[in-house]
């Protein structure tokens, strides 16, 4: 049974067609990753299934009881606005607060609580978000483009820190990414999308697919090699550590 | 003791400056300022509407309010440039107010005590309505808190929490309209809005949560209200400017003390 089942979704923003005839399910404990260039709609895509833009056409059906996290690409937070950690975090909902240390912790925040949000750094802030979408134990975790402004080591760490969220909780994963090389060894599917669906499949399968090297030509063809070339060095080194 | 009228001004100042404040945190979180003043100096025009028609100027305020509050929450996020569209809207608004409250006979001389207020004429029907518009707005707000704070973070959040922040902004546009119009006889249309953005501006440096920054907005707004009267009287200064200007110096008063502590 699928987390959730989406079939010919259209969405019309202003007169504009962002999405045509999607088709996408999600299965539980899966990671699914969107690719697609800029204006390819995959933030309406992900809109569309937290229900904040409504279909034009087709229809969205989400499991029953299904336990959605949300972090949100960006989230600016005006200055006038006082908020520490812990207060975010109980929003919309009061939590109990070993609930908040866990969620924090689980989410590599321990120890953030009494910060103000608009004092965090951009690593941080964006680990309060993903606290805050695991308060829930979400059977469904939805990350649109989590590592913005995030620089390498920085955004690294956070991909591991949502890879052991799912080995944890078992929460499927739904994710929007521009970094080509993470998505290829994380995802065990890929969705590319450029208003509606060029490709899908296993991120090999996607990565050979002549719609996929159209949108995003020969450079990321280097960048998975660079990419199965470290896979390969980290087996050997793993083998060597045993030895 | 309801028939002194500094009594009956002390307590419509209370009320007005009670409910505006926190209020006008969401206003200054997301950053409406503009938009409380659009629709307060909109209401001039339900001034005049209400002297025409002979109707209570409470409802004549508060529909206009209303219906302007409305309209641009609709326009809001369509694609319009925001600040002209209010600039026109709101001064037209004040305008046409004006120009149709010099149609009406024998009020022009009253016309001043609708632009700045009249808190010493203060009845007590003007009292109940000034308490339970008050009330209204403050468990408005109370009862929305939360989802209220969600939807002014990020419409999305709001929308994956399962609420729709539409909706929300809805309850803050009734809430606006009403502090407009129990205001309009405590400071006037054209000083409405210092009554909800001063305070919580003023709350900010001293806030560490968003509830903190909200009760001592509207510790601030109220203590405005009452201080602002008490110079009025000891002054014989006009009652409405003189709120706001304590309101002032408050505004400068804690972002001085938020400078030093840093």
């Amino acid at each position: 049974m699928s987390l959730v089942d989406i079939a010919g979704l259209t969405v019309r923003l202003g007169g504009h067609t962002a999405l045509e005839n999607v088709d996408l399910a999600i299965m539980p404990g899966e990671i699914v990753t969107i690719v697609g260039p800029n204006g390819s709609g995959k933030t309406t895509l992900i809109r569309a299934i937290i229900g904040a833009v409504s279909p034009a056409a087709g229809r969205i059906t989400r499991a029953e009881g299904l336990r959605i996290g949300y972090v949100p690409q960006r989230l600016s937070i005006d200055r006038t606005l006082p908020l520490t950690v812990r207060r975010f975090l109980n929003l919309p909902h009061r939590r109990d607060p070993a609930e908040l240390t866990e969620a924090l912790t689980r989410a590599g925040a321990g120890g953030l609580e009494s910060r103000q949000m608009a004092d965090l750094s951009g690593g941080q802030f964006q680990r309060a978000l993903l606290a805050r979408a695991l308060l829930d134990r979400p059977d469904l975790l939805i990350l649109d483009e989590p590592t913005t402004g995030l620089d390498q080591p920085g955004s690294a760490a956070l991909y591991r820190q949502i890879e052991e969220v799912r080995r944890t909780l078992g929460s499927a994963i739904l994710m929007v990414s521009h970094e080509l090389h993470v998505v290829m060894s994380a995802s065990d599917r890929v969705i590319c999308l450029n208003g509606h669906v060029c490709c899908h499949g296993t991120p090999e399968v996607v990565a050979s697919a002549p719609e996929y090297r159209a949108l995003f030509g020969s450079g990321t063809g280097g960048a998975l090699a660079l990419y199965r070339h470290d896979h390969d060095h980290h087996h050997d080194h793993e083998g060597h550590d045993h030895a | 003791m309801l028939d002194d009228f500094l009594t009956r001004a002390a307590l419509a100042g209370l009320g007005v400056g009670l409910a505006a404040a926190p209020l006008g945190c969401f206003v200054v979180w997301r950053r409406m300022a503009y938009f409380g003043d659009a629709t307060a100096h909109a209401t001039i025009l339900g001034v005049a509407l209400a002297l025409a028609l002979n109707m209570s100027i409470f409802a004549g305020a508060m529909i206009v309010a209303l219906l302007m509050a409305l309209t641009v929450s609709a326009l809001t996020g369509r694609g319009y440039a925001m600040d002209t569209l209010l600039g026109v809207m709101a001064h037209s608004a004040l305008a046409i107010g004006l120009v149709a409250v010099s149609f009406i006979q024998g009020v022009r001389l009253d016309l001043m005590s609708y632009l700045f207020g009249d808190i010493l004429a203060v009845s007590r029907g003007d009292l109940v309505v000034i308490w339970g518009g008050a009330a209204l707005v403050i468990a408005l707000t109370l009862w929305r808190w939360q989802a209220l704070l969600t939807a002014t973070l990020s419409p999305d959040l709001a929308h994956a929490s399962g609420f729709d922040p539409r909706r929300e902004q809805l309850v803050l546009t009734l809430c606006l309209a009403v502090v407009v119009a129990v205001a309009i006889k405590v400071v006037g249309v054209l000083l409405i809005a210092a009554l909800l953005i001063v305070p919580a501006a003023s709350a900010r440096p001293l806030a560490r949560t968003p509830e903190g920054m909200a009760i001592i907005a509207a510790a601030l707004g109220g203590g405005a209200a009452l201080l602002g009267l008490y110079a009025a009287y000891i002054y014989d200064t006009p009652a409405g400017p003189s709120i706001v200007c304590v309101a002032a110096f408050g505004f400068a008063g804690t972002n001085l003390i938020g400078l030093l502590r840093r």
